[in-house]
């Protein structure tokens, strides 16, 4: 089988702001997605977004697209997200369930 | 080694931007944060077109890195500062080879492309001219490279440090949560094989923690500092982080870099394998 175009075989995060591959089944996957916007509710592309367990342990990062997109493939359960950027910080629990899950992320100094 | 002689800081690098014999570059598999602006005058390499071997599953041969360093205009005897983003993963990688090829002077920028983007310093989208070197690289140091052969006999002998998340220690997973599962045959880890996930090595910034926090870090971990040690991962990459870490930050001889790593090790026909969130035993 050959892999989706915009998901690399090494390490880096595929490219954020890309459909959903047809191949994920979002039956299975419980998909966090969401975009980071500042104080002024502008997108922040270049943002680092970190997923951390429920114990508040780093699990993977992204960096958000120029629309300011990001997302993972997490399981069901409760999550942090926290968005790093030259904007600020800003954090945000999830309780993530099957399928996709669509958040919003701000961030400020 | 020393965080003194094989790190410098994102201050420092913005004021030796222009320096002559310094060189900055790049290493990154997605190229196209290059493209899009980087720390300037740094030139690019690719690390699967540049790095990695067209054919054989192996990386470029020490004729191959002496090409493409010559090719990129860098010159054995410059400084050469590697910087990329994952928290430098590739970066690290990539620094690791100039090791293995012997090239004198090379550091890692702290915190790679993503200190330098939070805290908001200039990017650049000219890519530099830099004429043609005549590199030599050494023969190959294999003193800081294992082999599988090495890694099966290491079980229960040496320190094995598997610096991949817990659930992919654990098999529970065989890639990061955020790429699709797919590679190795089997999951699972080496069995005795500790784990320290990579992170625990940085900050959120990107940054390598302190010496004392890293030291205890591993030490808790159960790294056994009188024996020689392995690091691995899926790829090799993460686990340069680590061994980057290991032996050039805490100074510690005899630490070697899977690079077949996890990808290799879980397709192998008649090795053990561990399952679960313990070494397990030899």
């Amino acid at each position: 089988m050959t892999s989706p175009s915009n998901i690399a075989d090494g390490c880096a995060a595929p490219d954020q702001s890309a459909p959903i591959p047809a191949s994920v089944d979002l039956q299975k996957e419980t998909v966090i997605t969401g975009v980071v916007s500042n104080a002024e509710g502008e997108a922040v592309g270049g943002a680092y977004v970190r997923l951390l367990d429920s114990t508040g342990e780093f699990t993977a990062e992204v960096v958000t697209s120029p629309e300011g997109v990001f997302r993972f493939f997490a399981a069901p359960g409760t999550w942090t997200l926290r968005a790093l950027s030259r904007h600020g910080n800003g954090d945000l629990a999830v309780d993530a369930t099957r399928g996709v899950n669509e958040v919003g992320l701000s961030v400020s100094s | 080694m020393s965080r003194d002689t094989a790190l410098v800081s994102a201050d420092w690098a913005e004021k030796n931007l222009d320096t002559q014999g310094v060189v900055f570059v790049e290493v990154d598999e997605d190229t196209t944060a290059y493209d899009g602006g980087h720390i300037p005058g740094a030139v690019k390499i690719d690390w699967k077109t540049d790095l990695q071997d067209p054919v054989r599953r192996d990386f470029v041969n020490q004729e191959q890195f002496s090409k493409l360093l010559s090719a990129k205009g860098i010159a054995n005897d410059d400084t050469v500062i590697l910087y990329g983003g994952n928290n430098n993963w590739f970066a690290a990688y990539a620094y690791w080879y100039f090791k293995l090829y012997g090239h004198g002077d090379v550091k890692l920028l702290d915190g790679g492309r993503k200190k330098w983007e939070l805290d908001a310093r200039p990017y650049s989208k000219d890519v530099p001219n830099r004429p043609a070197t005549q590199y030599q690289a050494s023969a190959p140091d294999l003193s800081i490279r294992a082999f599988r052969d090495e890694v099966v006999q290491a079980i229960g002998v040496k320190n094995l440090v598997d610096v991949r998340s817990p659930d992919e220690f654990a098999g529970r997973l065989l890639a990061p949560a955020h790429l699709p599962q797919e590679q190795s045959q089997r999951g699972g880890h080496i069995p005795t094989a500790i784990s320290v996930p990579w992170s625990k090595a940085a900050n959120e910034d990107g940054t390598f923690k302190s010496d004392e926090e890293l030291a205890k870090i591993y030490g808790e971990a159960g790294l056994d500092g009188s024996k020689d040690t392995i690091a691995y991962c899926r790829i090799g990459e993460r686990s340069s982080h680590t061994w980057f870490v290991l032996k050039e930050l805490l100074g510690q001889q005899n630490v070697k870099n899977y690079d077949g790593s996890w990808t290799e090790y879980g397709s192998l026909i008649g090795v053990p394998i561990a399952l679960g969130d313990e070494p397990g035993k030899a």
